[in-house]
């Protein structure tokens, strides 16, 4: 008989069985919601999947009496821009210091123990000190997401980067690299696609300081209105925006690989 | 002094342990020198040494009469046994960077007329090395031996006083071997090149340099192995493949006596 190790299904098959489960989690849903609608006509727990499509739909089209704005399209504005801000503030932050820090033996002697005391102190911890260095406002969120994936990708950088076989570093010396052009022409290229890889692991954790600091304090965003909503047991908004924030985390690191694969053709095999 | 290279009373030591001891010999201009032995003789530490990424602990190296600097510089150009190539730079960008390096301190790329020379200079490295018809692959869609010839070409564009190999031809195919043994004396001529190879095989140490150095440890402690360090055992001019006669590659059957020793020497 065949080990099960190495049965291989096929393209078709591997589609059928990974939409399974997710098929048989959304119909087990919809059997529980509807047993307990039966028993409680207005139970909120678990809303149809009707009563959140009109809930999503009324979020996503109607203006809010109270500020005349498409709700999910602000919150959506407001969330992104804060991610965005943050993830680019942390990007460039460890680019520069993870090059430094991989090439640069007197940059590791300095800055090395530094980043990694930063790195190991859980950054919820710190958003109390944000908050009240620099504010409620958009500085202390972005700060947040900032500080938080910054250090885990400063020394992710820096370990590959000093990874590189030493044969090249040797090799573009006796070519004649002198160190600033060793960094950028040997070092920084072969890092990229590293650093793309980095930011797409970087972006779960971005989401959940995100959310944490916008359920603290704020008055837009995805994060703070689920936390709003949850006063009122407004399961029909918190699950529609939990799967729509799903939606843009997927659509992220999709977006991020092809860049990867259209940019750094040579990492990834495909010119193999 | 006619030496290229010299080594003057050279030693390496790691602490305790003794590595290399009391090397002193003159390396000529446009010799082909292998440098043979077992494991752990310190070959690869000899090799090091001229490459600048290891400083003797006692001795000096000379350059053209003037002191080595134990930094990896132009003047002395390397090829790996592996890892030798850039793998994001194209083959055309492999061997260009050594050329932008030299020309833009700042950008390390040439723009325009630069550029143009630049690219040429560099194909025609290239031909020389048989890869001009694949200029724009990158290292992985290279063979292996491929990548070695690709290898060779930009460490030759700088146009170094000494070539050093390291182990050059020990991941490859024997059949590749040949050929690029026949490449490697071939640029050895051509070019008037100065190459220090260390090797393995000791049948290719003799079928192409003009002299044979076997590294080994002339003495030994049985109770402190390590207090000896190893220096050159022989030291095995190829009178046969004088300058006059590079034209005629030795084929295998003209092997002096001396390998079976060696050989014997390796297998112990």
């Amino acid at each position: 008989m065949t080990r099960i190790i190495n049965i291989r299904p096929k393209r078709g098959t591997r589609l059928l069985l990974g939409l399974a489960p997710i098929a048989i989690i959304l119909l087990a849903y919809m059997l529980v919601s509807e047993a307990r609608h039966a028993a409680n006509p207005v139970d909120k727990v678990l809303p149809t999947f009707g009563a959140m499509a009109d809930a999503a739909l009324r979020l996503a089209t109607m203006p809010d009496p109270a500020t005349g704005q498409i709700l999910l399209v602000a919150d959506t504005m407001a969330s992104l821009s804060r991610l965005g801000t943050g993830l680019a503030i942390a990007t460039v932050t460890s680019l520069i210091l993870g090059l430094m820090l991989g090439i640069v033996p007197m940059a590791r002697a300095i800055a090395g123990p530094v980043v990694t005391i930063i790195a190991v102190i859980p950054p919820i911890a710190i958003l109390p000190i944000l908050f009240i260095a620099l504010g409620l406002g958009e500085t202390s969120k972005i700060a947040l997401i900032a500080i938080g994936i910054a250090p885990y990708m400063t020394r992710d950088l820096a370990a590959q980067v000093s990874g590189l076989p030493v044969e090249q570093y040797l090799k573009a010396q006796t070519l004649g690299a002198n160190s600033w052009q060793l960094a950028i022409r040997v070092a920084l290229p072969q890092l990229m696609p590293r650093l793309i890889e980095s930011l797409r692991f970087s972006i779960g954790p971005a989401w959940v300081f995100l959310i944490a600091a916008e359920a603290v304090a704020s008055d837009v965003g995805l994060g703070y209105r689920i936390f709003l909503v949850r006063r009122y047991l407004a399961m029909d908004i918190i699950l529609p925006y939990v799967a729509w924030i799903s939606l843009l985390a997927i659509v992220a690191d999709v977006l991020l690989l092809r860049i990867s694969r259209k940019a750094f053709p040579w990492a990834h095999g495909d010119a193999r | 002094m006619s030496a290229l290279l010299s080594f003057r009373n050279v030693w390496v030591e790691y602490g305790e342990k003794i590595v290399l001891e009391r090397v002193t010999l003159d390396i000529e201009e446009g010799a082909f020198v292998s440098v043979v032995g077992p494991s752990g003789a310190g070959k690869s530490t000899f090799l090091r040494l001229i490459l600048g990424q290891e400083a003797p602990s006692r001795g000096e190296l000379l350059l053209d009469d003037a002191p080595l600097r134990s930094e990896c510089n132009p003047d002395r150009g390397v090829v790996f046994q592996r890892y030798s190539v850039f793998p994001h730079l194209t083959v055309l960008g492999n061997v260009l960077f050594g050329i932008e390096c030299g020309g833009a301190p700042l950008t390390a790329r040439l723009f325009g007329e630069r550029r143009r020379e630049a690219v040429a200079q560099a194909t025609e490295m290239l031909e020389a090395v048989g890869l001009a018809h694949s200029l724009d692959a990158y290292p992985a869609q290279l063979s292996g031996g491929m990548q070695q010839r690709l290898a060779i070409a930009q460490a030759l564009v700088k146009h170094p006083r000494i070539l050093l190999l390291d182990e050059p031809f020990g991941a490859l195919d024997p059949g590749i071997r040949l050929d690029m043994h026949a490449l490697v004396t071939r640029l050895w001529q051509e070019q008037g090149l100065t190459i220090v190879m260390v090797t393995h095989d000791i049948h290719e140490a003799f079928k192409l340099s003009t002299r044979v150095l076997a590294f080994d440890k002339r003495r030994h402690d049985p109770h402190a192995p390590h207090r000896f360090g190893s220096t050159a055992t022989y030291d095995v001019p190829l009178e046969r493949k004088t300058r006059a006669m590079r034209e005629a590659a030795i084929p295998a059957e003209l092997l002096p006596d001396d390998p079976d020793i060696l050989q014997e020497e390796e297998q112990k």
